[in-house]
Formats: C-alpha cells, structure tokens, sequence
C-alpha cells in the first residue's frame, strides 16, 4: 500500500467514514469553497481618504518612510529627492512594468528587469494595499518579477491611492477580478525586513531591505 | 529529531542549576506576553475571530481526508508534484531523492519545525548534501554543532548576545562584534552567497490553501522568501493537519497567528506560493514538491486528542506558560516545547517515551486562555494523565502511594488526623516563614519553586470551628 493510501485510510477510520457521512463531508467542502466566509474585521473608515491616511500611519508604525504625490510623472523626481536625501546610490533596478516611466529626467540611473545581488537599489510598483495593516500586495509576473523587492537594501514602492483597499479579503476579490487565478507568488510586504532572534530584539534589514520607501500617488 | 524527553525531570533539574540559562529565560520572559497583548488591542472583535478560527480548523480536521485529496488536486493542477511521507524516515528519503534527482549539491532552509522532526539535516548531511539554516535563530544553533531549538517562533531565545557574538567570531572567524544589527549583518552576508547558490530551498508551511492548492508562508526576515524564490526548486515539508479551505480564510487566521506568535498585527512577509515559475518569469523554482507528513497525526484524528490538530504553531502557549518560562525549551526533550510540545511529544513521538511530559504543567490555564483556536490543552494534558495510567505507565512507587492515599481517603476520620498532623509538621517546619524553600522528604519538588506552607489547621478543622460560631451567635 502507497503512504499516502496508508495515511488517508487511517484518517478515515478516525473519522468513521462511510458513503453517508461523505456526502455531507462533500457539502461541507463545497459549501466553504463556493461561500468564502469572511471572518470578523476591525471597523474602519473607508472613505478614500480615511484610508490613505490609515495605510500612511500603518505604514509608517512597520518603520517604512511615507511620501505623497500629486501624479504619477511627479514619481522619478520623488524617488530621486528620495534617494538624495538618503545618500542612498541614483543607480537602481526597476520592475519592467515601470520601463515606460521618465527615469533619466530625474537624473536616474534605472535599469527595468530583473534583479541581481548587486543591485543597491529595487523600484516596484504593487498589485494593491491593504490599509488595515499597512500592507503592499505584491504579485509576481514577467513584468513585475518577485526579487526586486527582496534583494536590494532599498525598496521603494509606488501606490496608486485609489488601489489602497481596506481588508486584505479586498484584495483577494481584486486579485479574482483582474487576475483570475494567482499568480506564483503573491508577496504581502509590510516594512523592511526584521529579526527579532538575538534577545528579542528587533533589528531591521534581516535577509530583505534595510528600508522601504513607499510613494503613494494620489490622482 | 531523538526524543530525550524520558530524561525530563533531570533535565529540567539541570536548566534550573545552569545559571546562564536561567539569567536568558529571565530577560527574555515576559517580553513575548506583553506584546502579544498590546497587538490584541486593534483586533475589535478577538473572542469572534477566535471563534471563526476554531470554525475553520474544526471545518478541515472534521474532513480531513476530503480536504487533502482536494488540496492535493489543485495543487497538481498549478504543476506542483504532491508527495506523502508516514514519518521521518520517509521525510527523509522523500528529500533526498528529489535532491539527487534535480542534482543538489546545497539545500537553503527556511524554518520547519517538521525537518526538525524527521532529523532531516542530518540525512542530507549522510547524503553529501549540505543543508544551510537561514533563519537567523536557527543558523545561530546549527552553528553551534547542530544545537536543537529551544522555542518554535524563536529557536535561540535561550542564548543571549554574548553567547552569539562568541559564537560568530569562533565560527566565521571575524572580530568578535558586541552589537545585535552587526551580527545580523555578518549572518545576512554569510547567508546571501548561499541563497544565490543553493539549487534547493526548503520550507514548511503555515497553511495549505485547498482553494488555490498553494502554500503560505509567514516570515520576517525574508529568508522564507529568499529559499522560495532564488532556487531551481523548492520542496514544502508540513503537516497533513495544515490544509484551510479558502483564502479569506487564510485573512482571518492571519489576524491571530502573528498577534498571537510575536505581537505584530502583520509579519512582515506573508507569501502564498502557488505552482512553479513561468517559461517567461525571471525568478521563481521551475520544480514545486509538497511532501506531507503524517508522523502520527492520522492516528490522532477522531479521537480524544482531536482538537490537538487545529494547532497552528504560534507559540503563545510556551510564552505564556510558568513552567517553560523557569526551565526553557530544551528541557522537553524532542521538536516542540511548552504545553502543546507536552500533548504533542507523547502523541507524535510515543507516550512511554515521555512519562513526565503531561505532568509539567500546573494546569493553570494560561495556555488555554490565550490559545488563538480555543485548543482546552489543560483537558488535554489531564487527558494523556488519564490514558497513562490505564496503560499502567506510571511509577510503582506512584501507583502505591496512590493505592494508599485512596484506603486513607475512604477512612474520614483517619484521613483528618493524618491532614492535622501533616499541617502542624509543615507549618512547624517553615517556622517564621509563610514558605518552604526546601521540603526534605521532596527535595526535587522544592528545587525550582518553594512550597507554600500550611498555616495550621486543615479545611475541616477551620470549617467546624465557623460552623460553631454561627450556631452559638443564632
């Protein structure tokens, strides 16, 4: 007998399983599947900009820095003030999906791909946020690959505010609407990397970036 | 992982003795329970989103078979390949085969504690294959020679600063650093060459999502997502028991399960890894395994262990416990301490192996008072007692002293003159004092925690003396 005929047989006699107890199983099963219960949710404000300012203050509370632009062509001279004023390099990669954004005006050195090691720095857009606890959503595709935002120190994300949601179960309604399946990896991000392993305590820039840098946009 | 948990009561008596260990577990204690409790404050409705977890895990347990052959189904439907291992030694195996067969030479892993069960390190090792920790707790204690872990959410909260900062200098040969963020960027940068190379990653698994067939992860440091996106391929080891069926599901128990593991409302990473890398993608593993383990937890569905299985491994029972935080983790013996390691070692690892277990706790309750799925561990705990002794596993001289204290129990008047007498003894023996520090007919009852002591006369004596008040003031 395979493990696996062996394991789910032993679980079933646990269960006492028979043809009866099995369809009501089934109903169950696809009772969940199909009903997508939500659990309770902590109230909120969910006015646009009720749920800006939350995402801002949460976002702020996960130690991630927090700038607010008008538009979305007023983003490479944000990054680049940015960068500046963190003595950070004006040399970075970003996501192909953001290739199209005037990065050179600003004085910026972008390459839109994938990411290496070397990279110092890491631009990405996000599928959405999450204003409940601070959260980007990230989805991975050809055109926003899944390391831009972990293997550089820096990672600076854009925000379109009018895809900041206010429950994580918004964004998986998102995700079914636009997406249809998930794609391979969906990465909720919420401030920089930490560790907390050493006496408990917490020191930011584990594995991931030292700092994130979040540029909402607001139109 | 070999089970030492026979050798509870010395080793507990020896984590009381280490003076170092016990000025660790001091600083650390207390830390966990205060944050825990500051992230519960923005959770409106906690007893309700307890309430709807417990429903949800009791949703999959109570169908377990059907949940898994549906998790198992749509995770082949994203091209993951699903595997299922009865114990360790097939966990094993399982790995090792899929390490040759894709030509692995270095595994990177992200924690799971199910690899610690299986002892999996070591039979990659035996296969000259290298396997590399990457949570910074569990590289510090595979450093320093395969230590076991002392806590599930914090493997090295047993050892404080100076011990790691010894520890690097010996192990990477560099100036001995004092500061906690230089010895995590000395980690960080030993550990970044080995998650470019790595041909594998290896994870547990928080949750399996029946919904979508993926896995989700739930880490801080980004090791999770490190070995889960450099490496050609990535093999998931968890439990038969971690299947939940919809991704708002998954929304809810992430309401808990950080709040209630380390006090954050979010960690800071939380991954749902679903299927294998697309020919145009640049990152990602282009082979998925889900190797799901038993290790003896088909055997505890339907019976009364049960609920044991909505356990989703945040820790707060430990945190929260008086006996783990006077004698660490370590003590217990196998992978999991506190009170679910004491219902789950002698469930998982064998009750005859792990006597005392059931018996390190005061049943105080604590544990089931924060338990974020409701599991009632103290029932439980009394539970194995009870099935230890139909099994006739405790002591003679237990069982005698029991036998003895039933013939006195059933002779009311013998059994007052003995509780007067021993009350009298013990009040005489603390003298001044409203303690004992030292019981010389138990010694070892007395070496970690004092003896309150009785102030003279027993139960009866004070109850009839207020019954006779009463009568003469009417």
């Amino acid at each position: 007998m395979s493990s696996r005929e062996d394991i789910l047989g032993r679980v079933r006699a646990g269960l006492q399983r028979n043809a009866g107890n099995a369809a009501v199983g089934r109903e169950v099963m696809a009772a969940a599947l199909s009903g997508r219960v939500q659990g309770p949710k902590p109230a909120m404000d969910t006015t646009p900009q009720a749920l800006l300012e939350r995402f801002r203050v949460k976002s702020e509370a996960q130690s991630s820095t927090v700038d607010i632009v008008a538009a979305v062509d007023d983003v490479p001279a944000a990054i680049a003030r940015y960068l500046t004023a963190m003595n950070l390099p004006t040399t970075a990669v970003a996501q192909p999906a953001l290739a199209t954004l005037d990065w050179a005006a600003a004085g910026l050195s972008v390459e839109a791909r994938g990411a290496r090691d070397a990279d110092m720095v890491g631009i990405t857009g996000c599928f959405c946020a999450v204003a409940e606890t601070g959260t980007l959503m990230m989805c991975s595709s050809p055109a926003t690959p899944a390391a831009v935002s972990l293997l550089p120190e820096t990672h600076i994300a854009i925000v379109h505010a009018t895809r900041i949601l206010p429950y994580m179960e918004d964004a998986w309604d998102l995700a079914r609407k636009e997406l249809g399946t998930l794609p391979r990896a969906v990465n909720f991000i919420s401030g920089p990397s930490r560790t907390g392993d050493i006496e408990q305590t917490i020191v930011l820039g584990a594995h991931g970036p030292y700092r994130v840098h979040l540029v909402i946009v607001e139109a | 992982m070999e089970i030492k948990s026979m050798r509870f009561k010395a080793n507990a008596a020896g984590s009381l003795a280490n003076v170092v260990l016990q000025g660790n577990l001091k600083n650390a204690k207390g830390k966990f329970v205060t944050k825990r409790a500051e992230a519960l404050k923005d959770l409106d409705d906690f007893e309700g989103t307890r309430d709807a977890a417990v429903a949800i895990r009791n949703k999959v347990i109570d169908n377990l078979d059907l949940w898994l052959e549906r998790f198992e189904q749509k995770a082949q439907e994203t091209g993951a390949t699903v595997m299922w291992a009865k114990d360790g030694a097939e966990v094993c195996r399982l790995v090792t085969e899929i390490a040759r067969k894709h030509g692995v030479t270095k595994v990177t892993k992200s924690k799971s504690m199910l690899s610690e069960e299986a002892g999996l390190n070591q039979a990659l090792e035996a296969a000259g294959i290298q396997p590399v920790e990457t949570d910074l707790g569990e590289y510090i204690l595979q450093v320093d020679n395969n230590e076991p872990p002392s806590h599930i959410i914090a493997p090295a909260v047993h050892k404080s600063l100076d011990d790691v900062a010894d520890l690097f200098h010996k192990v990477h040969g560099t100036p001995r650093k004092t500061e906690i963020p230089a010895l995590t960027r000395e980690a960080r940068e030993v550990l970044r060459g080995h998650f470019l190379s790595a041909e594998m990653g290896l994870s547990g698994g928080n949750f399996l999502v029946a919904e979508t067939g993926s896995v989700a992860l739930v880490t801080n440091e980004g090791n999770g997502r490190m070995v889960t996106t450099m490496p050609k391929v990535h093999v998931v080891i968890t439990g038969i028991e971690k299947v939940i069926p919809t991704l708002e599901d998954l929304s809810t128990l992430m309401r808990l399960l950080p709040r209630s593991a380390t006090g954050q409302s979010i960690s800071n990473y939380f991954s749902i890894l679903t299927g294998v890398k697309k020919p145009d993608e640049h990152d990602g593993p282009e082979h998925l395994y889900f190797v799901l383990v038993d290790s003896g937890r088909a055997d505890v569905v339907g019976t009364d262990f049960h609920a044991m299985l909505r356990c989703i491994r945040c820790g707060a029972c430990m945190n929260h416990c008086p006996v783990y935080q006077t004698i660490g983790g370590h003590a217990y013996g196998w992978v999991y301490p506190g009170p679910m390691g004491s219902v789950l070692t002698p469930l998982y690892a064998g009750m005859e192996n792990s006597i005392d277990l059931p018996h390190a706790a005061t049943l105080c309750n604590q544990c089931g008072v924060v338990c974020p799925v409701k599991i009632p561990l103290p029932d439980l705990l009394r539970k194995l007692r009870e099935k230890q002794t139909e099994r006739g596993l405790r002591p003679l001289t237990e069982r005698i002293g029991l036998r003895l204290w039933a013939w006195v129990a059933q002779r009311p008047k013998l059994y007052a003159l003995g509780a007067s007498l021993g009350a009298r003894y013990l009040k005489w023996l603390a003298g001044d004092a409203d303690r004992i520090r030292l019981l010389s007919t138990a010694p070892e009852w007395t070496l970690g925690r004092d003896f309150p002591a009785p102030q003279g006369k027993t139960f009866r004596e004070l109850y009839a003396a207020r019954q006779k008040t009463a009568k003469e003031s009417t």
